[in-house]
């Protein structure tokens, strides 16, 4: 590891160990019983051994969340162009998208189920509820923050709306959308295990509900450990893609906070 | 050589409405500016030198009178006014060659065409081996140099220049005034430049108006009688020192 590597990830590197060390003694010691807290290892011994079982699971939550978030994405950046692109759209639609986070996702789960009945698509749209929010504020909101002069320069280039659009407005709103995604992914995968507790036959939230009924605590903590992995591998996805494509954007920043220290 | 006016403003006013209150940005303007002549506004800030660029480049519309390109009222001024704003302007995500050729990629001309141009010219405005630099990682003067060579090819009929030295220390925007010279002299284009520099206003161009702080009128119009090909030396050159105090005294005279 490069030393601005260890400087980054080493600290929370480090406490995650220690507390996983304190878990693991405090269960060795203090005669914790298994099924109200088994230790660390025990819970990857578990995971080992259920290994077979839980593939089809895991599979299953992990194709739902990717459909189900690129469906998020699709609607989420085009709602967000539509509120940006005529007042009216943006009046309308504003307060009903807000309006619509306080519904609680679980609430809606259920009539998921008797619209589109126990297939994937339900699952598909709980993520797709779940995430597509973040998208549309930080879309509109990035393709809004536009720099007026650099629109009023390229319109002195005889530029037309959506040239305006295409080489300024959209460039410029990347950093924005990306922040919405990764705020959205971030609650992806947990959307997907939602949408299973209400009705299901496969999937990591139906393997953690027949994990507490039979009392195998350490399979629930299997099912939350994988989970959350799942989640941090699809959040490092997109913050690949983004380093790769927002290259000048890192860069400058970069310029910026040395700037501000000098 | 026609003597015809190229741009030609005549009596333009232009007003804001800031927080329900009427500012008077432009008051009774009239000012020409012939094919191939450098022509330079001075002004305190805040007069409305921003807001005249703004009108005759055809982003806003006067209040009353005119402005016409070739003796033509009725003509779409967008896109045919070359215009390099205050702020550099360059986009932050385009490389260096990207930001240059912006303009005859906006215009659909043929690219690789103009990137060869462009190219050949980045020595001429210090640029060379920088093509594929990111704005962040320029200077200050590289970058209004390339926001310069950015307007020029747009190949527009004239190029407005708001203040494109406001934002640099002392010594090098006395590089980049001697530089520009050469520049103007070399591409010959109708010029019109903001500053409040006087000694800049005076070794660049043919002719100066100045304007009076808010609202913005012109208070003096002055033909820089200094021969060209200018240069440095003419600092000293008594011609230079009277026209410097005549318009200093017009700058004075309005004051507050
Ligand atoms: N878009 C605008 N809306 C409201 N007021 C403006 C606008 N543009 C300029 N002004 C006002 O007009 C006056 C002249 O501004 P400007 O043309 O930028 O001056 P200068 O470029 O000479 O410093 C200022 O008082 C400014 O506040
Ligand atoms: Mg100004």
């Amino acid at each position: 590891m490069s030393p601005r590597r260890l400087r980054r990830f080493g600290p929370p590197l480090a406490l995650g160990m220690a507390l996983l060390l304190l878990w693991q003694a405090a269960t060795l010691y203090l005669n914790i019983q298994d099924w109200l807290l088994p230790s660390p290892l025990q819970i990857l011994q578990a995971g080992w051994q259920a290994r077979g079982v839980m593939g089809p699971h895991v599979w299953q939550t992990i194709q739902e969340t990717v459909i189900g978030f690129a469906l998020a994405l699709l609607a989420g950046l085009t709602l967000g162009m539509s509120i940006d692109y005529s007042h009216w759209l943006r009046r309308a639609l504003y307060p009903l998208l807000v309006l619509s986070q306080t519904v609680p996702v679980i609430a809606i789960a259920p009539l998921l189920v008797i619209w589109f009945g126990y297939g994937i698509l339900p699952k598909v749209l709980v993520v797709g509820l779940v995430c597509f929010f973040p998208i549309v504020v930080s879309t509109a909101d990035g393709l809004r923050s536009a720099d007026p002069d650099q629109i009023a320069l390229l319109r002195t280039m005889g530029a037309s709306r959506s040239d305006v659009f295409r080489l300024i407005r959209l460039p410029g709103a990347l950093p924005s959308v990306f922040t919405g995604i990764k705020v959205g992914i971030t609650y992806s995968v947990v959307g997907a295990i939602m949408g299973e507790w209400v009705g299901s036959s496969r999937g990591l939230g139906v393997f953690m509900l027949r994990a507490t009924n039979a009392f195998r605590t350490d399979w629930v903590f299997v099912s939350i450990a994988i989970t959350a992995a799942l989640s941090v591998l699809l959040f490092g996805l997109v913050n690949l893609v983004e380093r790769i494509l927002l290259g000048w954007y890192y860069a400058s920043r970069r310029t910026e906070e040395w700037a501000e220290v000098s | 050589m026609t003597q015809q006016a190229l741009i030609s403003v005549r009596n333009v006013s232009k007003a804001f409405s800031v927080e329900g209150r009427l500012v008077q940005a432009v008051d009774n303007v009239s000012l020409q500016a012939r094919e191939r002549e450098f022509v330079a506004l001075i002004g305190p800030s805040g007069c409305g030198k921003s807001t005249l660029l703004n009108l005759i480049a055809g982003l806003m519309e006067p209040d009353q009178g005119e402005i016409a390109l070739r003796g033509d009222r009725q003509t779409e001024r967008l896109g045919r006014i070359g215009y390099m704003p205050q702020r550099d302007g360059l986009l932050p995500w385009r490389r260096l060659l990207e930001n240059v050729t912006l303009g005859p990629e906006v215009m659909r001309r043929d690219l690789p065409a103009v990137r060869e141009q462009a190219l050949a010219l980045l020595p001429l405005f210090g640029l060379q081996g920088f093509e594929r630099s990111y704005p962040h990682e320029l200077s200050g003067g590289m970058r209004q140099r390339a926001a310069l060579l950015r307007t020029l090819l747009c190949e527009q009929e004239v190029v407005l220049l708001d203040e494109p030295f406001g934002a640099l220390d002392a010594l090098t925007r006395r590089t980049m005034r001697d530089w520009l010279l050469g520049i103007w002299e070399r591409f010959q284009r109708t010029m019109l430049l903001v500053t409040h520099d006087v000694d800049e206003a005076l070794l660049l161009s043919d002719r100066i108006y100045v304007l009076t702080p808010r609202p913005g009128r012109v208070a003096l119009e002055i033909d820089v009688p200094l021969p060209r090909p200018r240069h440095e030396g003419l600092l000293n050159d008594p011609l230079f020192a009277s026209s410097r105090e005549s318009i200093l005294t017009a700058l004075r005279e309005h004051d507050g």
